[in-house]
């Protein structure tokens, strides 16, 4: 793979976009679960699907060349994030609810872009499993402005979206502007899902928000270490998972995930014998 | 001017069609330990939250530090420490050295103070509480008292003029209670912090504060605690018990 990497470009750029989501999926998607929002990279990943059917849609029918399905798939995440984020204040008691109604509504959305465009074919395949050869330099660039967009944000608000996390309430009556700073947290949450769906695909970008962070949960002992925990767990799937999808010819989505799984389980069975070794000696 | 903290003036509020609070007026004095009791639906948590400008003043006016409270944007004079503080999530992957630091934000701009200016203060407050051992301790690993006292100090590390508590001792097992009250007291005497207390068991909080506040729907009663424990039953039944029979009535 070495070899393919140094002289095909577009494997390059998978691997760099690779190396960027499973830095920014793990990152965000602490603090997603801290806040019981696992499924709102769901519901967004879905929404992202309907733009990039919508840009696929386009290209067909208008030889739209200019706006790519990325782009496409860009924009109705962020969308969908501030329609979320607006649902969440609608129904007070029943936040959960906006996700559902996104998700379907996305869904809803793609079936029909896809019909009119005929059908499925195999760009879709790629968008909804991922693919070792679908970053192009351009996509590359976008991502690059996205991470840095991110982590600028993470470091200036860490502070702040810490506080938000654990205790609304009181991150509210210090002076923190809950709202704004939600607003965009989830628009940076829309910008990483679009990113990341190159690589993983539609269906499994949830995955790679969630699993390394529940891994990271097992062992932490704080919040910085769930942190960096996590994004180990992901850079390390996202790394085997490319390699094996690589050569297995299997769309990386499955393979990542797959990874990210085992990593979990083999957490989990580690700790179990530690744990029965320190209560034993 | 500045003696008043919080002015509260003639202050009606409505959940619905539902009075919970009816032409309320008072004013909270710098230095102050102020317990505010009155039966469980008598209107404290929404007066506190009307303070913390949490929920918007529907009628009357409210002033805190001498500006209204519309226009008051907290920089850490005011802090709060919540009855839910026991409702976090218990798995939540946070030291209580992490919890205590988000007491911080306020503090925080662009240019934030150096990491070990941030650590100084936090050991400072976890002192205060006698909890600096407990520092890299999980937060969901603690009592119900440990915990409380890290959210004190979560509260206190910015150095607030006023602190409000909302049924603190929720939570907290009966031995730690009578401790839980001395370290408030401290926290009143040591280092000039206002506190606002609230409760429903009125005997447990006379002895410690030297304000007292009785709220059911409006003001029954506001003096000195002392004046309040030397009356007589009749008297005080017009004041608390005839509000509490009110409450029965509800149900």
């Amino acid at each position: 793979m070495l070899e393919a990497l140094l002289n095909f470009e577009i494997l390059r750029n998978t691997f760099y976009t690779g190396l960027i989501v499973g830095l920014l999926a793990p990152l965000l998607g602490t603090f997603i679960v801290v806040r019981r929002l696992s499924l709102i990279s769901d519901g967004l990943s879905h929404v992202t699907l309907a733009g990039i059917s919508f840009g696929l849609l386009m290209q067909k029918k208008y030889t739209l060349l200019m706006f790519t399905p990325f782009h496409t798939g860009i924009l109705f995440s962020v969308i969908g994030a501030i329609v979320i984020e607006n649902l969440r204040h609608v129904y007070k008691s029943f936040q959960e609810i906006a996700i559902p109604i996104t998700l379907s509504v996305g869904v809803g959305l793609s079936v029909v872009f896809i019909a009119l465009a005929d059908g499925i074919n195999t760009d879709i395949y790629a968008y909804l499993f991922g693919s070792v050869a679908a970053v192009s330099r351009t996509d590359l660039y976008v991502v690059l402005f996205t991470a840095i967009f991110v982590l600028i944000v993470i470091i200036f608000l860490y502070k702040e979206l810490f506080a938000l996390s654990f205790d609304e309430e009181f991150a509210t009556v210090s002076g923190i502007r809950a709202k704004i700073i939600h607003y965009l947290f989830i628009i940076m949450t829309a910008l990483v899902i679009a990113a990341s769906i190159r690589i993983v695909g539609v269906l499994l970008v949830s995955a790679l928000m969630t699993l390394p962070v529940a891994t990271a949960m097992r062992i932490a002992k704080s919040f910085k270490q769930t942190l960096i925990f996590s994004i180990i767990y992901g850079e390390i799937a996202v790394i085997l998972g490319l390699v094996t999808g690589y050569y297995f010819e299997i769309p990386p989505g499955g393979t990542i995930v797959i990874t990210a799984a085992l990593l979990l389980g083999l957490t989990l069975l580690v700790k179990k014998w530690y744990l029965a070794y320190i209560y034993r000696g | 001017m500045m003696s008043q903290l919080i002015d509260v003036h003639n202050v009606t509020h409505r959940y619905d069609h539902h009075k919970v609070l009816d032409d309320v007026s008072f004013s909270i004095e710098e230095g102050a330990f102020v317990g505010l009791v009155g039966p469980n639906g008598s209107g404290k948590t929404t007066i506190i939250k009307l303070m913390l400008g949490l929920e918007k003043v529907q009628k009357g006016s409210i002033t805190a530090f001498g500006k209204p409270i519309e226009k008051f944007h907290n920089k850490g004079h005011i802090s709060f420490v919540s009855q839910k503080a026991n409702s976090f999530s218990r798995d939540f992957p946070a030291t209580a050295k992490e919890v205590v630091s988000m007491g911080l934000t306020t503090k925080a701009s662009v240019w934030r103070p150096t990491t070990k200016k941030y650590e100084y203060l936090i050991y400072e407050a976890l002192d205060r509480v006698n909890m600096s051992e407990y520092a890299h301790h999980n937060i969901g690993d603690l009592s119900g008292g440990q915990q409380q006292r890290i959210f004190i100090a979560r509260a206190i590390v910015n150095n607030p003029k006023l602190l409000i508590l909302d049924e603190p001792t929720v939570g907290v097992d009966t031995e730690n209670v009578e401790q839980f009250y001395q370290l408030l007291s401290q926290l009143n005497e040591d280092l000039g912090i206002t506190l606002i207390l609230v409760s429903h068991d009125i005997g447990a909080i006379t002895t410690h504060v030297n304000d007292l506040l009785c709220l059911n729907k409006s003001v029954h009663y506001h003096g000195n605690p002392n004046d309040f424990e030397s009356m007589t039953d009749e008297q005080r039944s017009k004041i608390y018990g005839h509000a509490m029979n009110t409450i029965t009535h509800n149900h």
